[in-house]
């Protein structure tokens, strides 16, 4: 196959999961512009992140008054799953450069590691991966823009409801895996409970990062 | 735009990229651990649980935000689409708000 030919092949495989991200990213850019980001802002994150369940928390966050620290701090942490992917993702791409690999390693997200790495017989090259992510990619930047924008012309009676929104997206993410797993449930209803108890006594940021850490702690400890 | 902002976004941007990226320079010469594996999975379920509670009967509100999230819970039990669930939380939160 040419380049050109792997880059077609990697955007038509990646297509749905630029459907999928449409109205997320729409949603996401109407939340964010509720909780006091502009739309630029909105936009330049999404295309500087890319990794939507961390934006919907540091929308989440940045509406609680948490301060930069406490969110990039717990961006890390909430992303950090991404290394196992993209170790996946590189273990299969056996022919590229450093150079491809350093910018194929932006676009991992949990949809296009799933792609690239399950149910695909032909070993992905570094071209047809930024055909798969660039797809993708371009589905979260553009819905973010038109969520963002779109969302000043929502009434503000409405738009106070909207916060609401991204709790229901956390519920909405949460709720399957749960279903699936008493160690999913049990982890989520712990740092529950741990966020409740550190929150009444530290700021609402660092209460969020420690639940976190020791929610998934106590997972792995109770899981066995 | 503000500065904070901009510090938010770049100091996401960098703390994302990082894991995403080291795994192309060492894949072929580390394996994690089980036990690390497993914790980075269960993280972001831990961060899910810890942003949904107590936050969501913090706001000006809890009650809007009390019925909003329970009428998520019960749409995401049916499997609707994540879209479809916001929609309806909002709605829910949106009428609650004017009853009550």
């Amino acid at each position: 196959m040419s380049g050109i030919d792997e880059f077609i092949s990697g955007v038509k495989k990646g297509l749905p999961v630029a459907v999928g991200y449409l109205p997320i990213a729409i949603a996401f850019g109407a939340v964010a512009t509720g909780s006091h980001l502009s739309p630029h802002e909105a936009v330049l994150m999404s295309a500087f992140v890319f990794a939507g369940a961390s934006q919907f928390m540091a929308a989440s966050m940045i509406l609680a008054g948490a301060d930069a620290l406490q969110i990039i701090i717990a961006t890390f942490f909430i992303n950090l799953r991404h290394l196992v992917m993209s170790m996946a993702v590189h273990h299969r791409m056996k022919k590229a450069s450093t150079l491809w690999r350093a910018i194929v390693s932006f676009g991992i997200t949990d949809e296009t590691f799933a792609l690239l790495t399950m149910g695909n017989d032909v070993e992905p090259t570094p071209l047809y991966a930024i055909g798969l992510m660039g797809i993708a990619y371009a589905g979260w930047v553009i819905g973010t823009a038109i969520g963002s924008f779109g969302a000043q012309i929502i009434p503000s009676s409405v738009g106070a409801s909207m916060t609401v929104g991204l709790y229901a997206m956390f519920i909405g993410l949460l709720v399957p895996h749960a279903r699936k797993s008493w160690q999913v449930t049990l982890i989520a209803v712990v740092s529950m409970v741990l966020n409740t108890v550190f929150s009444s006594f530290m700021s609402m940021g660092w209460s969020i990062v420690l639940s976190t850490i020791l929610g998934a702690t106590v997972g792995v400890i109770l899981a066995k | 735009m503000s500065t904070t902002t901009l510090i938010i976004i770049l100091g996401m941007m960098l703390v994302t990229y990082i894991p995403r990226m080291l795994p192309g320079l060492l894949y072929d010469r580390y394996e994690l651990p089980e036990i690390l594996k497993k914790w980075l999975e269960y993280i972001p379920y831990a961060a899910l649980g810890a942003l949904i509670f107590p936050g969501i009967i913090r706001g000006e509100r809890p009650l809007p935000g009390l019925f909003g999230g329970l009428a998520a819970l019960v749409a995401a039990l049916f499997d609707l689409h994540l879209v479809i669930v916001m929609t309806i939380a909002i709605l829910v939160a949106f009428l609650t708000g004017m009853v009550l």
